[in-house]
């Protein structure tokens, strides 16, 4: 069935019909096109919201405290909560659904920084070394605080590239020392955030700062990173009961968002990449609908390919064409057509993709990406196999109407004589 | 080689059924040259078609070379047509965009023969027809007579036991008619059986014996020596209609 002869039969009768073949490989071509691009553009987006979290880890949680806007157990509203070290053992020790914490006391009013003769006002975060992995704080020279800064509270510091820039110009900073107020730290790392235009951030060990500038045993806010879960709901399971942890410690209402503050980001995440599912599912809906009827056109014609063939494969028939090989010949011709002008189309819609994908990388990379929401809109090889595997069958199936009909084709009256 | 025995063939369409054959009996030897005879809707081509396998009877038997003809699928129906029988059709039923060679291949090709071995054999077929310097011309180049030669050369080509030709003059001229004739004639001296359908009583009287079909039923059966005598009671036949 696959051998040498019945492919020249197929390409002399698709030479014989070119344009006709041509318009049929196109609507082919042209629905592959269509769904490669809405998946490129489907992913691209999604891409580039996932680039928008890549800031944190997904999993990050942030908690604060205010004043209680409820009365609880007898206690009044309006009572001040205050976080401290004794809640940092706590939920880095015995709190269910935490995995790493950092906590941070901020420094009261504007700090100055300054090295020799340059100085400047910057924000500081003051954390633990896990905070590192959880905010995905990239360094481009030296290293981050580590657990022996904490336990020593040395005065070190991490700045971020703009620090370095606006104080040390173009010299080495690391081993250096800065003053932070009036407080001699040495610097031992800089970090940079590509994708954001804030890199004034420094960062100094917590206990260091804690006890520097006065912080008793006080905590402000905590950075915690939770169990990883894949739904919304599972998520905002963990964002109540690590509420309701913290709630019995202090004694206020689990549900009393003034008295404790708390932001999830696995809840959002879930949710934005559970509406980028839904947009993947309805673009693969639309191609294949504009496949399908690139398919119905390939059916049309080949039907019509086979009453025009009648009498030729009534001929055929009568000199010992087996049904099978009738069958054959015109599917053959129909995954042919599909499958070649598909791969037409599915490389130019790749091709696009990549080139859209090239551009914004030139964008990116000149320091203008920072406001596209679009990133690396490209399919990726499964998603290619996937719709040549779709198109092959595709093609066996528009060609199978037609080829039964064709295996049909009763020699008596393909033969008769008008 | 054939036998019939009262074989029956009727044609349904929506409720009214058409008996067109009635109860034929025939028998037809090894080597003969046969014609079949007989006015419009008087079955001849239905019998030729039977003959041919290409389609199905109602009731009674078709031994071909001792065989049962009977309700063969498809593909076994494919078989054995392309193993025992030549069709010659009076439109040549060439396919149009293959050259002459490789319209002579074609059975060749559904009996998994290698390209090179069945163009070879097509040439050596073309040649004995004196067609050889037009293997490689396209049906539409050439003329009605050497059409009928390239679709007569494409039925012999498997080695069949038969030769089915209905009006294979048909659409020719007087002389190129006889031309066909007389290589038919050749076919048959080979010890191929041939039968012919046909309604020109010269082309009929070419023949060894003549069956004349008559409402679905065979008329008569005239064998060579009578065809003298046949002719006359043709012409007399002839007169008589034109009165």
């Amino acid at each position: 069935m696959f051998d040498a002869d019945i492919w020249q039969e197929i390409f002399s009768t698709i030479r014989k019909n070119k344009l006709r073949t041509f318009l049929t490989g196109f609507s082919v071509a042209w629905g592959i096109f269509m769904l490669m691009v809405l998946l490129g553009s489907g992913n691209g987006l999604q891409n580039g919201v996932r680039e928008e979290f890549a800031d944190n880890a997904v999993n990050i949680m942030w908690l604060w405290t205010g004043e209680t806007s409820l009365p609880y157990k007898g206690l009044k509203e309006g009572r001040e909560i205050r976080f401290t070290n004794e809640d940092y053992d706590f939920l880095s020790g015995r709190a269910e659904d935490v995995d790493q914490v950092s906590s941070r006391f901020y420094l009261r009013g504007d700090i100055t920084y300054s090295y020799g003769k340059e100085y400047g006002s910057f924000t500081t975060s003051t954390c633990y070394p896990a905070l590192q992995e959880m905010e995905m704080i990239k360094l481009t020279q030296g290293r981050f605080i580590n657990d022996l800064d904490m336990k020593e509270f040395r005065k070190v510091i991490v700045i971020g590239d703009d620090i370095r820039k606006a104080l040390f110009k173009e010299e080495d900073p690391l081993g250096k020392y800065l003053k932070v107020g009036s407080v001699p730290f040495k610097v031992i790392g800089v970090s940079l955030d590509p994708g954001s235009e804030e890199n004034r951030q420094a960062y100094m060990p917590f206990t260091t700062a804690q006890r520097l500038f006065a912080g008793g045993n006080r905590v402000h806010s905590f950075a915690v990173t939770t169990k990883m879960v894949n739904t919304a709901a599972e998520a905002e399971a963990i964002d109540v009961r690590v509420r309701q942890q913290l709630a019995q410690r202090h004694s206020f209402d689990p549900e009393d968002r003034r008295a404790m503050g708390s932001f999830n980001m696995l809840t959002e995440y879930i949710r934005t990449m559970k509406i980028f599912q839904a947009i993947k599912l309805f673009v693969w809906i639309i191609g294949i609908g504009t496949l399908i009827a690139g398919i119905v056109g390939v059916s049309n014609i080949m039907l019509i390919l086979v009453k025009e063939r009648t009498r030729e494969i009534g001929i055929r028939k009568a000199l010992g064409a087996s049904p099978l090989s009738v069958i054959g010949l015109v599917l053959l011709e129909s995954v042919l057509i599909t499958t070649i002008a598909g791969y037409i189309g599915l490389v130019m819609g790749v091709g696009l993709m990549e080139g859209v994908n090239f551009g914004l990388e030139q964008m990116v990379a000149g320091g203008g990406g920072d406001q596209i929401f679009f990133r690396n809109p490209t399919v990726n090889f499964h998603t290619a196999l996937a719709a040549t595997a779709i198109l092959i069958a595709a093609g066996a199936l528009a060609g199978y109407i037609p080829a039964r009909k064709a295996a049909n084709v009763k020699p008596i009256e393909a033969l008769r004589d008008e | 080689m054939i036998v019939l025995n009262n074989l029956h063939k009727s044609y349904i369409t929506g409720n009214n059924a058409l008996h067109v054959l009635k109860g034929i009996d025939l028998e037809i030897g090894a080597g003969e040259f046969v014609s079949i005879m007989g006015s419009s809707g008087s079955g001849k081509s239905t019998l030729l078609n039977i003959l041919g396998i290409l389609d199905d009877y109602d009731e009674g038997n078709y031994f071909l070379d001792g065989k049962l003809i009977r309700n063969m699928n498809e593909t076994k129906a494919a078989i054995t047509r392309n193993q025992m029988i030549g069709f010659v059709f009076q439109s040549f039923n060439l396919i149009s965009f293959k050259n002459a060679r490789e319209n002579v291949a074609l059975p060749l090709y559904y009996q998994q023969v290698s390209r090179k071995k069945r163009n070879q054999i097509a040439l050596e077929y073309l040649d004995r027809f004196g067609l050889k310097e037009w293997a490689d011309h396209l049906p539409s180049e050439l003329s009605g007579g050497q059409k009928q030669r390239v679709a007569i050369a494409r039925s012999l080509i498997s080695n069949p036991k038969i030769i089915l030709a209905d009006e294979p003059t048909g659409a020719l001229d007087t002389a190129t008619s006889f031309e066909v004739m007389e290589i038919l004639k050749e076919v048959n001296d080979q010890g191929i059986t041939v039968i012919i359908v046909t309604h020109e009583h010269d082309i009929a009287a070419m023949t060894k014996k003549i069956i004349r079909l008559k409402d679905g039923l065979i008329g008569e059966t005239i064998i060579n020596g009578d065809l003298k005598k046949y002719r006359e009671k043709v012409k007399s036949e002839n007169a008589f209609s034109y009165v």
